[in-house]
């Protein structure tokens, strides 16, 4: 009997080839391309006004130098907006090299192709860019003042401004017993992967097509663009996207100026480039994410129950909109989390300014929502002296109320309905988890001990698995193989491992004869990408669907050749057999050899399959009308709507009362994830979402000045943490199954992230006694905190 | 403009240079200054080893020179003259192959994208030369100087205990069999 895959700690089958060198990253491959480096913008607003590369041209090993001026047709036109929205009225995208104007530091203005890196970039070096400078429009401050502009035909710097009310928030406000508004702020971040972008390009003049590696998320996405960019047919470009070394979202922006240039150059040329981008162009020229002013305001009862709640926002989106408004539209609607807002009202302003674009890192706009709506939570408990784990409970969407309709537009264009969770289910197993009920005691004893500790708590709901589409694509070979193929990409999450579990257990084959192939636009043309926990959602349940396919035609075939009815047979361990007559049985191997007809036999198996081997029908045709040759089928998902999964963090921390150094204690998670298809990499997906937030909590910043130079750009003074500052994650799961899908499963990606600020917040405030409203924190600003409440206590006390 | 300096000229001297890699004597011509990292990827071809900062933050790139580990971003492949480098697979370059090390990150969900994981194999399987029953504080510590993005270091901390306890059996048979 074959064990069940579905839900087992199965061991990743990529790894033995990732631990001993045998990935095969972006710069691992095109040994002997051409390399690119790019002179790249050092103002931060200008105007270009002549570029002079005569002293580079001459550089021994330099093949090419190219500006704007040389990009011809629509490979010189502004990039694609990706996702138009109507809000998003005054939208921008960049050129893939400048023209005319810069507008953050690190824009590409000339691109420079040569025999290797280091010569591209000495070249560089001596081409030389004249600019006027124009006043740089730096922090939200400063672009929603709107007295400087980042484009001129733009004067107030807005791009998107977007309103949207279920009830009416004025009444419901007016008639509140309480309210309180809340001023809150976060930093900017990036996803920071520790492999960057970089694109290999070959171009085959023989035939005219294109093969493009990316270190992407959607080589579909590329792919599309730059055959449109080039002027190619679709079918004479295939994209693939190798191994890649993390993205969190940066990697699913496309097309990037540099995988439209990189082809283009390698046509031109008729000679294979590559660009590998290096972590200092990584940080001034990919994108950021997070930076957000929220000002929130709440009216309550006496039992703290939420009557309305009126959000504004303003969304620093950089210079450019290529990828519309995702991420304030998704902080407008999911900020509500686990909870009925009463009347609920959000408006945003998305701005531009002279930074680096923004696109979605893991969470993509929820940690700030998240960050909102539980700041708001605290502050109602501590304004009714409730405690705040029951302030939560006593605005919980119940269980009986699924599905739980919004009445909002989620990020897809569809409703914000939730299908499934129990959040006082998970509540119970955090605060039981954590210890909430003890918590006082422990807290009398740290400050007995001249300690100051304190714990926080953050609930967040995730909508995962947005659509449109993923497909799946299965071939069982002669031998017994199973090669299954779907569109979308992989970054880590270990999709070879889990896909294959699902489809061992669909099609009922060995785990081992199954096997993935990922983000290759050669085996799957149609797919969205991988972003918005959605991998496991929408591939997981199309390679199912694509296996039930493929099983009923190997048990049609075997019924035949057997002379039973296909419902008296099984497979199990790729063997098809008679219920209850295991000895009368064919492999999957043989049908596969059955379900192509042949003329030529290519091995002994074949033979069988070949046109005198004598047993087939001779009044049917070998392939009949409605069927198709090889054992083979494909299958796509798509649902109406996302599946949303949730989650509750606990923390305690402690903060020193001298340094107001912060130190995480413990770090406490109740993950809900519908069906789990495989908990270690659900729980490694969950570790490594807590360390990033962990890192948006305390430390990672994108330290901009005035004039728009990114201060921070490398690891030394971008501090992402070390194993020595991530907490021991203590996780424990409720599996709820979606109803909306035939796995039951939901998205598990971003889950780790989205809470963690408001927690360490949360439990921060709890420690220090006063508001914390700004993240991240580090120990100067709580230093300082502790100054200025101190200040205001001793004035009070005074007066 | 910048103009070319004598440094630049210096910078791009050919030199011969041997040296051991994975227990192969390599010699080859080298420009001065020809980052150990792209030697050892470009030129031998040894990709597992990789670049994530190039500036010696990240450790991704981690090799060991003379059994100690070492950013081969942060040297000239002409300072590798006559030492002798262990990458990634010089350590273990198929699944039959893997070390302890590598056996404990596959069995406890110590990678996800795997980009960083070379440079944790190099340095865990140099340190427990030095320290074969680390305690999980020490565990912990031998990894806080090299970064990862993806799994939160949780497995990779449990990755390096487990790593211990293979490596402690190994020699125990190896004892027994003597």
């Amino acid at each position: 009997m074959t064990t069940r895959q579905f839900g087992q700690p199965v061991q990743r089958r990529e790894d033995p080839r990732l631990l001993t060198g045998g990935g095969r990253y972006l710069d691992d491959l095109g040994h002997s391309a051409y390399e690119v480096a790019f002179v790249r913008s050092p103002h931060a607003h200008a105007r270009i006004l002549d570029i002079d590369t005569d002293a580079a041209i001459d550089v021994d090993g330099v093949i090419a130098i190219y500006t704007h001026e040389d990009l011809p047709g629509s490979m010189g036109e502004p990039l694609p907006l990706l996702i138009p929205h109507p809000a998003l009225h005054q939208p921008r995208t960049g050129y893939a090299l400048a023209k005319d104007e810069v507008n953050h530091v690190g824009e590409a203005i000339v691109m420079v192709v040569a025999t290797n890196r280091y010569v591209a970039e000495d070249a560089c070096d001596r081409i030389s860019v004249s600019y006027e400078r124009l006043t740089p429009v730096v922090g939200i401050e400063n672009a929603r003042d709107g007295s400087d502009v980042v484009h001129a035909e733009f004067p107030d710097n807005v791009s998107a401004h977007l309103l949207q009310e279920v009830g009416d928030v004025e009444t419901a406000m007016a008639g509140a017993p309480h309210t309180l508004t809340l001023d809150l702020h976060v930093e900017r971040s990036a996803c920071t992967p520790l492999e960057g972008k970089g694109v290999l390009a070959q171009w085959n003049s023989d035939d005219e097509s294109l093969r493009l590696y990316s270190s992407t998320q959607t080589s579909t996405g590329v792919r599309a663009a730059v055959a449109a960019k080039l002027g190619l047919p679709l079918a004479k470009v295939e994209c693939i996207a190798p191994d890649v070394g993390g993205g969190f979202g940066v990697k699913i922006m496309h097309p990037w100026p540099e995988e439209v240039l990189i082809p283009w150059a390698a046509r031109n040329l008729n000679h294979d480039v590559k660009w590998t981008e290096d972590r200092r162009e990584h940080f001034i020229s990919s994108a950021h994410e997070r930076g957000q002013e929220q000002q929130v305001t709440v009216g309550f009862d006496d039992e703290g129950r939420l009557l309305a709640l009126d959000v504004k926002f303003w969304h620093d989106n950089g210079c450019y909109t290529p990828y519309g408004i995702i991420v304030p539209i998704i902080t407008a609607t999911q900020l509500l989390g686990p909870y009925k807002p009463g009347a609920y009202r959000v408006e945003f302003w998305s701005l531009f300014t002279n930074t680096v674009l923004v696109t979605p890192y893991r969470g993509a706009g929820r940690p700030q929502g998240c960050f909102a709506m539980e700041r708001t939570m605290d502050a109602i408990a501590r304004y009714l002296k409730i405690d705040r784990a029951e302030v939560r409970s006593r605005n919980f969407i119940l269980p009986e109320e699924m599905p739980y309709d919004h009445g909002l537009m989620f990020q897809d264009g569809r409703p914000l309905k939730y299908d499934s969770g129990d959040f006082p289910a998970s509540l119970a197993k955090l605060k039981a988890l954590v210890g909430w009920d003890d918590f006082e005691d422990y807290r009398a004893r740290a400050i007995a001990e001249g300690r100051r500790v304190g714990i926080g708590i953050g609930c967040y709901v995730e909508g995962t698995g947005v659509g449109p589409y993923e497909g799946g694509h299965i071939m069982v070979e002669t031998n017994g193989r199973v090669n299954v193929a779907t569109g979308l990409t992989t970054q880590g999450q270990g999709h070879y491992t889990s896909l294959a579990q699902i489809v061992a257990d669909e099609l009922g084959v060995p785990f081992e004869n199954v096997h993935v192939t990922t983000g290759d636009t050669r085996r799957m043309g149609y797919a969205v990408g991988t972003f918005a926990s959605r991998a496991a959602v929408m591939s997981g349940n199309a390679v199912a669907l694509a296996a039930r396919v493929v099983k009923a035609k190997a048990l049609r075939i075997a019924a035949d050749a057997l002379e039973v009815s296909p419902d008296d047979l099984q497979i199990e361990d790729g063997v098809i057999s008679v219920k209850g007559a295991p000895g009368t049985s064919i492999d999957l191997g043989t049908v596969a050899v059955m379900s192509n007809p042949l003329r030529y036999a290519f091995d002994e198996a074949a033979k069988k399959a070949t046109q005198f081997a004598g047993t087939f029908d001779v009044d049917k045709p070998p392939i009949g009308d409605d069927d198709e040759p090889g054992l083979e089928g494909q299958d796509f998902y798509s649902p109406t709507q996302a599946t949303f999964a949730n989650g509750m963090h606990a923390a305690i921390v402690e903060t020193d009362p001298v340094t107001a150094e912060i130190k995480i204690l413990r770090y406490c998670v109740i993950h809900d994830c519908g069906n789990m298809i495989n908990p270690l990499i659900v729980e490694g997906q969950i570790h490594g979402g807590v360390a990033q937030g962990v890192g948006g909590a305390l430390y990672e910043r994108m330290v901009y000045d005035e004039s728009g130079q990114l201060l921070n750009a490398s690891f030394m003074d971008f501090l992402m943490p070390y194993a020595s500052e991530v907490p021991h994650v203590e996780a424990d799961h409720l599996e709820t199954p979606s109803p909306l899908n035939p796995l039951g499963i939901k998205g598990a990606g971003e889950a780790g992230t989205i809470p963690v600020s408001a927690v360490i917040a949360s439990a921060i405030e709890d420690a220090e006694g006063f508001p914390i409203t700004s993240m991240p924190i580090s120990p100067p600003e709580l230093w300082e905190l502790r100054a200025a409440h101190a200040h205001d206590q001793s004035r009070k006390d005074a007066s | 403009m910048t103009d070319i300096t004598a440094a630049d000229l210096l910078a791009d001297e050919m030199h011969d240079i041997t040296v051991t890699v994975n227990g192969v004597t390599r010699s080859a011509r080298v420009p001065a200054r020809r980052l150990l990292s792209d030697f050892l990827r470009h030129d031998l071809r040894l990709t597992g080893t990789h670049v994530g900062c190039e500036h010696g933050v990240c450790g991704a790139c981690t090799v060991l020179i003379d059994g100690a580990p070492a950013r081969s971003c942060l040297m000239f492949a002409v300072q590798a003259q006559r030492h002798e480098i262990i990458t990634v697979e010089g350590i273990g370059d198929s699944p039959e192959t893997m070390n302890h090390v590598q056996r404990a990150f596959a069995e406890c969900h110590g990678l996800q994208c795997g980009f960083c994981t070379p440079g944790f194999i190099t340095t865990i399987t140099a340190f427990l030369e030095e320290n074969a029953s680390p305690s999980e504080e020490e565990a912990r510590e031998v990894v806080s100087g090299n970064l990862c993005r993806c799994t939160g270091y949780q497995n990779i901390v449990k990755s390096v205990l487990r790593a211990a306890e293979l490596k402690r059996a190994e020699t125990d048979v190896t004892e027994e069999q003597r």
